[in-house]
């Protein structure tokens, strides 16, 4: 198949020398599943169709760019499974999702548009934003839509989205944040779904450029990763300066005046996956909280590029083995001492939060979890 | 089931006049709800025909993902239905029925789409009459609020919009 030759051209694929290293780090091999990303790209090399179909097994791939870490010849695994992902979706083959594709649906309707939205409700008055035009556009990303889904779950995604925005008018900066936003399509694309994704993108880069906005702002490290990477092709003239919150956050750090405290608290940070690795952001989140009065931060067993995912980056899989990864980096967590887990994406709070609701293991793997902008919001003065 | 109910595709021979129905997605439980629109057919009870029914074993499992599904797919509106409670066939699965449609109704409200789309109704096997009462209302609510603006059947959309100017073209 050309598709595959491409496909392997593009990812380096071909330079795939059989080690297996791929396979070995891969978190869901590791705890068990029948997965494995050495098989995928060998049959990409032969050409094999049958790669394709493969009874959905590439849909269980996290995304979470371990192996592209680990491997000796630089192959982008997690370039190509999308690229497969694609062809797959084009065959027909649909990731079996979790929650009953209620979230893939909802991001459809977006790229479908047509409504108004009501996603402001979360905007207190205590909140300074501009509907429309403006320096700065704060991109809240989908975390009004998680909490309404996600009650049972108790997820407190709102809370990091008020926190940045707080935190951004404390700095004196008074965002963009428009009821237009949709989805940034993050999981429609590694789903397979690019003609729904680039609807949503091309409606979305748009409404940040009629904004006038030079500088994007987001809590999200997907839609980071889906504006900084995925967006590329879509903008016409200078894009924004797109950043994360603690980005922003490390930068303006002298505008904050923090309470005096006595008291230190442990944390510990879980790097999301799409922050990290895809991203190559691991220090700001750092500074921002050696930085924070009252703060102790302590870092898990594995941290920084050796971080341990989520387990459920893009709602297509969701399974005993994700539980299983998810328990582990809860263990993890516990065991530095940390009271909170702090993480900058929303998706680690609900993959955890959910975890955590074990009737067998909660209290053993129990945690606070907390946005590092709510961290930082509630430490101000 | 009349002409009008027929998807827009196998309605493209029909030329005149260009009319819009609603398009309605019941999910009915297998012990209550759908046995009771069998009880309004064997009773004759006359109720209007835009809706299909998706029959499930226990409105419990009627979980988001199905409402919104439906919601993509271009349904104007969407009825889910089970046994009262206390009559469960499952004991508890209308409670959690509940619980799910609240979680629906949440996503729906921030998708924008009009609440009125939606609704929840326990409607029992014996309750024939009834069935057809709510199917009369919420055919009419919808058809008032008219096409979903989510609909994917762009094509009736536009075709009842084509209508409704050249009605007001023929009344002027």
């Amino acid at each position: 198949m050309p598709e595959l030759a491409k496909a392997a051209k593009q990812t380096r694929a071909w330079a795939c020398y059989d080690c297996g290293k791929c396979t070995a780090t891969c978190p869901i091999a590791r705890a068990g599943g029948a997965y494995s990303p050495r098989r995928h790209v060998l049959a990409t090399n032969l050409g094999q169709p049958s790669v394709i179909g493969d009874n959905g097994t590439l849909f269980n791939c996290l995304t979470c760019s371990l192996c592209d870490r680990r491997c000796p010849a630089q192959v982008n695994y997690t370039e190509l499974v999308r690229k497969l992902r694609e062809l797959s979706y084009r065959e027909g083959v649909e990731p079996e999702c979790p929650h009953g594709g209620a979230l893939q649906s909802v991001m459809r309707m977006m790229a479908t548009g047509g409504t108004e939205q009501r996603r402001m409700d979360w905007l207190g008055a205590d909140l300074k934003t501009e509907p429309k035009k403006g320096e700065v556009f704060y991109w809240t990303g989908c975390t009004m839509y998680y909490d309404a889904f996600f009650p049972d779950l108790k997820v407190t995604t709102l809370e990091g989205t008020r926190a940045a925005v707080r935190l951004m008018n404390t700095a004196g900066v008074t965002p963009v944040v428009s009821a237009e936003e949709r989805c940034c399509g993050h999981d429609l694309l590694w789903n397979g779904d690019r003609k729904n994704f680039e609807l949503l993108a091309k409606h979305n880069v748009k409404l940040v450029a009629d904004s006038g906005a030079k500088m994007l702002v987001t809590s999200c490290a997907e839609c980071l990763r889906t504006w900084k990477i995925d967006y590329e092709p879509f903008f016409e003239g200078t894009p924004p300066q797109i950043i994360h919150i603690t980005e922003f956050l490390a930068q303006q750090w002298t505008e904050f005046s923090f309470k005096t405290t006595n008291s230190r608290r442990r944390v510990t940070f879980q790097d999301p996956c799409r922050l990290g690795r895809h991203l190559g952001i691991y220090d700001s989140p750092r500074q921002v909280l050696a930085a924070l009065p009252g703060v102790e931060h302590v870092e898990m067993r594995r941290s920084g590029p050796a971080a341990m995912c989520c387990a459920g980056g893009t709602w297509s899989n969701c399974d005993r083995f994700a539980k299983q990864i998810q328990v582990e980096r809860l263990r993890e967590a516990r065991a530095t001492g940390a009271e909170v887990l702090v993480t900058a994406c929303p998706k680690c709070q609900i993959h955890f939060r959910c975890a955590m609701k074990d009737p067998k293991l909660g209290g053993e793997i129990e945690i606070e979890m907390r946005d590092v902008a709510e961290l930082v919001a509630g430490a101000l003065k | 089931m009349t002409s009008k109910n027929l998807s827009p595709k196998r309605q493209r021979g029909v030329t005149s006049p260009p009319s819009w129905e609603p398009s309605i997605v019941v999910f009915a439980c297998n012990w209550c709800s759908y046995a009771g629109a069998d009880t309004a057919g064997v009773s004759r009870i006359q109720h209007q025909p835009h809706f299909r029914m998706i029959r499930v074993m226990c409105s419990g499992r009627i979980q988001p993902g199905f409402v919104l599904r439906a919601f993509e797919k271009g349904a104007d509106g969407v009825l889910v239905s089970g046994c009262h409670f206390g009559d469960c066939h499952y004991i508890f699965g209308n409670e959690r029925a509940v619980e799910q449609f609240e979680k629906t109704k949440n996503v729906v409200k921030l998708l924008g789409l009009e609440e009125g789309r939606l609704r929840l109704e326990w409607i029992s096997a014996a309750e024939g009459a009834r069935f057809a009462e709510v199917i009369n209302e919420f055919t009419d609510q919808v058809r008032k609020l008219g096409p979903s603006k989510l609909s994917a059947r762009k094509l009736s959309a536009i075709s009842y919009q084509l209508s409704a100017i050249s009605q007001r073209v023929r009344r002027s």
